[in-house]
């Protein structure tokens, strides 16, 4: 991890760590707080606790998103306090819908400039940004919005597993974990499991990214926690819970992050130093494999 | 002789009154909290048939557990289809095969308009709320919405700071001017009345009053002088059925169902 994320996590760079609540490279958010990254634009459609703590943590000049919630939780306090103008920024925003960031990584993954989607008439979200265009649709003559593609400098994927040419497989929501690696300059991606290519060639319809899209592939069990992994672990819902308080109290998070974050080492450190995660692991439901013969 | 209806909350009688709003079959986009009890309180009792899908990209799921997000685990585990997505947002929203999007929000307006990203200016909010997520594109796509909201005169302003998901008026223009497919909030699920669009205006009206309700309590609760349809609606009161299934089934640990 630490070498991946020196070799292709720069300074000023466009970060995506995508995974839509499933996931999310909370270890690779973690390194890139400890080898203390700056001005990076960072992109999700929900920032997370990840992206609340890097922006806790000095790591963002911008957040490229459509939802800054923490789900029956409460907030995400770092982010609140940077935009409301208390504490931690300055924070530039660029603000789409879900619908918006989806267009903007498939604009991204086909290489085209723009995707039009019928959308944002009536709503204030263009008056607030205004990369958000319309055109008018040559055929038809309808005025569609168009939002600019998203081409990141890197993307950082969280799957299940790989095999070592990054042969990339998942399973569960999938979020735009596709669209983001094909959009983006380089892609890390981290595995729960490292598997042999024949496991990967048993199964090609599960192969969400291939190999040939990726640049690194870092093993690390419990890398998504506290997001979770479909079949491996739970989500860690009590410390979602507890990020509420722990955000709200910049004092608090400063202690989260040397605690957690820069009191380790890596993602081993992490587990061990969080203890109990067991807990979380998954229960079976496997299901039965299909026939792939002719 | 009648039993005296069980004694309920508001809480309780929102989830109802919204679950009786859905029909068999509707494919219903869910969201947490009291919306995800409605639409399973509905097919529970008159709508077996409805299809709960989850802009995470959960179709058809049947959590084992009450999910905490719309990302849960447990909306993966025999579902009938996780796509990504952009198959949800393109293939089933912009495709019209939403019929049904439960919204909320901080604030709702006169005309239906709710905001879930500002108090206050945009560069300069007194609070900054989380932002559309998908509740932009559902209200403009959705056949039609229903919203929850408790009243107060904060949560329901003449004018809201912020345009998030568009109603019946926004800034002057009606839905069909602007070419919103689908006819936006058609009920507004309070704790005290259900609000309804005037055909004509598009302004929000009272148009049935909770048992027990005077009218005055709700236009307290309404930041714009709230006109009412000339005869009311009755809401009947949550069946026993329909409190068994909340409290016992669906909501064992009062995690939405509080109040």
């Amino acid at each position: 991890m630490r070498a991946a994320v020196a070799a292709h996590v720069h300074d000023g760079d466009t970060v995506v760590i995508e995974g839509f609540t499933h996931l999310i490279c909370f270890a690779a958010g973690h390194e890139i707080i400890r080898q203390r990254r700056r001005d990076l634009t960072l992109c999700r459609l929900t920032p997370d606790l990840i992206y609340d703590q890097m922006i806790a943590a000095g790591c963002a000049k911008k957040l490229v998103f459509s939802w800054a919630g923490n789900p029956g939780a409460g907030s995400l306090h770092a982010f609140r306090r940077a935009v409301e103008g208390k504490g931690g920024g300055p924070l530039e925003l660029e603000e789409y819908s879900h619908f918006g960031m989806v267009g903007r990584l498939s604009a991204g993954a086909a290489r085209l400039p723009f995707w039009p989607m019928r959308n944002y008439m009536g709503t204030d979200l263009p008056a607030a940004n205004p990369r958000i265009a319309q055109i008018d649709c040559p055929y038809t003559g309808e005025r569609l919005a168009t939002v600019p593609a998203l081409n990141p400098d890197v993307t950082i994927v969280h799957a299940q597993r790989a095999d070592a040419q990054g042969n990339t497989q998942i399973w569960g929501l999938l979020g735009v974990q596709k669209e983001a690696a094909f959009a983006s300059r380089r892609v890390i991606v981290v595995v729960e499991e490292l598997v042999d290519e024949r496991v990967i060639r048993a199964d090609p319809n599960r192969t969400l990214i291939p190999g040939i899209a990726v640049d690194a592939v870092v093993v690390e069990p419990w890398g998504a926690h506290p997001s979770y992994a479909q079949g491996y672990y739970d989500r860690d819902n009590e410390f979602y819970v507890k990020w509420e308080n722990i955000s709200r109290d910049p004092a608090a998070l400063a202690r989260y992050l040397e605690e957690f974050v820069y009191g380790v080492a890596d993602r081993a450190g992490y587990v061990a130093r969080c203890g109990g995660l067991e807990g979380l692991r998954a229960q079976s439901r496997v299901c039965a494999g299909v026939n792939y013969g002719y | 002789m009648t039993a005296a209806p069980p004694p309920y909350t508001p809480a309780e009688l929102m989830a109802a009154v919204a679950a009786r709003e859905l029909r068999d079959g509707e494919v219903v986009f869910v969201g947490i909290g009291l919306p995800n009890l409605a639409c399973n309180l509905a097919r529970a009792t008159h709508a077996p048939n409805l299809v709960l899908i989850y802009e995470s990209g959960a179709v058809g799921a049947v959590p084992e557990r009450l999910p905490v997000s719309i990302g849960d685990p447990s909306l993966v585990t025999g579902s009938l289809m996780v796509c990504g997505m952009a198959d949800v947002f393109q293939c089933l929203l912009q495709n019209g095969r939403i019929q049904v999007g439960f919204l909320g929000g901080a604030q709702i307006d006169r005309y239906g308009n709710i905001n879930t990203t500002v108090v206050g200016p945009y560069r300069h909010p007194e609070v900054r709320l989380p932002g559309s997520g998908g509740a932009a594109e559902i209200a403009i796509h959705a056949r039609r919405t229903v919203v929850i909201s408790r009243l107060s005169r904060r949560a329901f302003p003449e004018t809201v700071d912020f345009i998030t998901s568009p109603g019946h008026r926004s800034h002057g223009h009606t839905r069909g001017e602007l070419g919103m497919p689908g006819a936006g909030p058609v009920k507004v699920v309070t704790d005290k009345a259900v609000l309804e669009a005037d055909p004509e205006s598009g302004e929000l009206v009272l148009a049935a009053l909770y048992p027990g309700v005077p009218a005055d309590e709700v236009r307290a609760g309404i930041g714009w002088p709230l006109r009412q349809r000339p005869a009311l609606a009755d809401v009947a009161p949550p069946t026993g059925q329909e409190l068994h299934l909340l409290r016992n089934v669906l909501d064992p640990d009062r995690l939405y169902l509080k109040g």
